[in-house]
């Protein structure tokens, strides 16, 4: 299953420009790009929503990254290969789980009640059901959470990896953090509805 | 009425994304506007949630280690950069196999023109992937032809010559099952002093062609068809080393 996901890719990606990099420009490699594979996979497993397809992901951004390694002159490696990966899982999703794309969130239906930090505090106590509410976003909002909070990323940053103006990530973050807010909050209301109920 | 700058400076404040003077402005709204006091509560405790939860997954250690020996396919870097113990003999089979198939992605093609070159190069990197996961670089480990050759024996459907040429200096090492070009290959191991040689065997239905050969990285490579069938052998030995035993298998 996992090999199927990775000749799947594979072959939308090679042809031309295909190269091998001489020992100096692997060592760059190894030293530039490599260090940043745990933010790679975390990209991925995020984007994925799963480890199993993240590795593969992952793997095959590596193998796309080292692809075009010669076109990276400098600058930000962890931006330049985070872009390459969040293209990678794209094109994945796109042609694997085209739904996961177009679940836009439409705010107007959903009416919200609002969260506040005690609820969310309760919430956030519980690894997996943020898991749950991070995944349940669309990933636009989820990855922009995901550079900021997990990664650190900058707004520059977000925007090089993104390809999105500076402005476009600070409003996707904002609406990220509203819509993960009201998942959590519904959360948990439903649980405590949930509770009244076996009263 | 909502206040507009929750949906948006708010979160440039929170991310200390603000100039000075921009965030200055901010906090001063802040004393008149209950709403982005709550919110940018909510908004941080939000943050803390996210951050405490330990949700940021780091990759396998296995898949690390595949992509250092990748990237180390010199050897050189690649004992360097594996961080498991593993002996000596593994990783030079490692690389000089990681060699091929880099050489693989670049040669194949070019040796056999644009027929088929993309759907070689991702079957190749198939294989390459496959074959750095521990234990999958030899299937079977002999230097006994009578135990190689058999062993070949239903898991492909053509007979690859196995001969040991231990008296002429290329010890035969083993052999393994890949995939390239969507087939399944013969590869056979030979050891040259204290280098290894793949050769990868597989039928043609194409003519027989003289030897085409090359190096890149200080590695050469042979290629060359017989018979009906299709051999490429790839090495750090010299390339007079390569002829040699290119010479033993056309025999």
């Amino acid at each position: 299953m996992k090999r199927r996901a990775v000749s799947s890719m594979s072959s939308g990606i090679e042809g031309k420009g295909w190269d091998v990099l001489d020992l100096q420009d692997r060592m760059r490699f190894e030293q530039l790009v490599l260090p940043h594979l745990d933010a790679a996979f975390n990209l991925s497993r995020w984007l994925m929503r799963g480890r199993a397809d993240a590795e593969d992901v992952a793997q095959e951004s590596m193998l796309r990254a080292f692809r075009f390694f010669r076109g990276f002159h400098g600058g930000d490696a962890r931006a330049w290969l985070l872009q390459i990966v969040r293209n990678t899982c794209y094109t994945w999703l796109e042609k694997n789980r085209p739904v996961d794309l177009t679940t836009e969130f439409d705010e107007e239906v959903h009416a919200q009640p609002s969260a506040t930090p005690e609820t969310l505090a309760i919430a956030g106590d519980n690894r997996e059901r943020l898991t749950r509410a991070l995944e349940e976003l669309p990933a636009r909002f989820r990855e922009v959470l995901v550079l900021r909070e997990l990664e650190g990323c900058s707004y520059k940053e977000i925007a090089a990896i993104t390809s999105a103006p500076i402005g476009t990530v600070m409003s996707a973050l904002a609406r990220a953090r509203q819509r993960l807010q009201r998942v959590l909050t519904q959360d948990e209301a439903h649980k405590r509805q949930e509770a009244g109920r076996e009263l | 009425m909502s206040c507009e700058l929750t949906t948006t400076v708010l979160h440039g404040y929170l991310d200390g994304e603000l100039d000075a003077a921009r965030a200055a402005d901010f906090e001063r709204h802040l004393i008149s506007c209950a709403q982005c006091v709550a919110a940018l509560e909510a908004h941080e405790a939000l943050r803390s949630s996210l951050q405490g939860a330990r949700l940021y997954e780091r990759a396998p250690a296995v898949l690390r280690e595949k992509l250092h020996a990748a990237v180390g396919a010199s050897g050189r870097i690649s004992a360097a950069a594996v961080s498991q113990p593993a002996s000596w003999r593994w990783l030079a089979m490692a690389a000089t196999f990681l060699l091929a198939v880099f050489l693989g992605w670049r040669l194949l093609p070019m040796v056999r023109g644009n027929r088929g070159e993309t759907a070689l190069a991702s079957a190749i990197v198939d294989a390459h992937l496959r074959s750095l996961q521990p234990g999958h670089l030899e299937d079977v480990q002999s230097s006994d032809q009578h135990t190689v050759k058999p062993w070949f024996d239903g898991k492909l459907d053509f007979a690859p010559p196995v001969r040991d040429f231990v008296n002429q200096g290329f010890p035969l090492q083993g052999g393994r099952l890949d995939v390239v070009h969507g087939r399944s290959v013969a590869v056979l191991v030979y050891a040259r002093r204290k280098h290894l040689i793949n050769v990868f065997v597989w039928p043609t239905t194409e003519p027989d062609s003289e030897p085409l050969s090359g190096s890149q990285l200080g590695y050469h490579w042979i290629d060359w068809r017989k018979g009906g069938m299709e051999m490429c052998a790839v090495s750090d030995v010299t390339p007079e080393d390569l002829t040699e035993l290119q010479h033993l298998l056309m025999q």
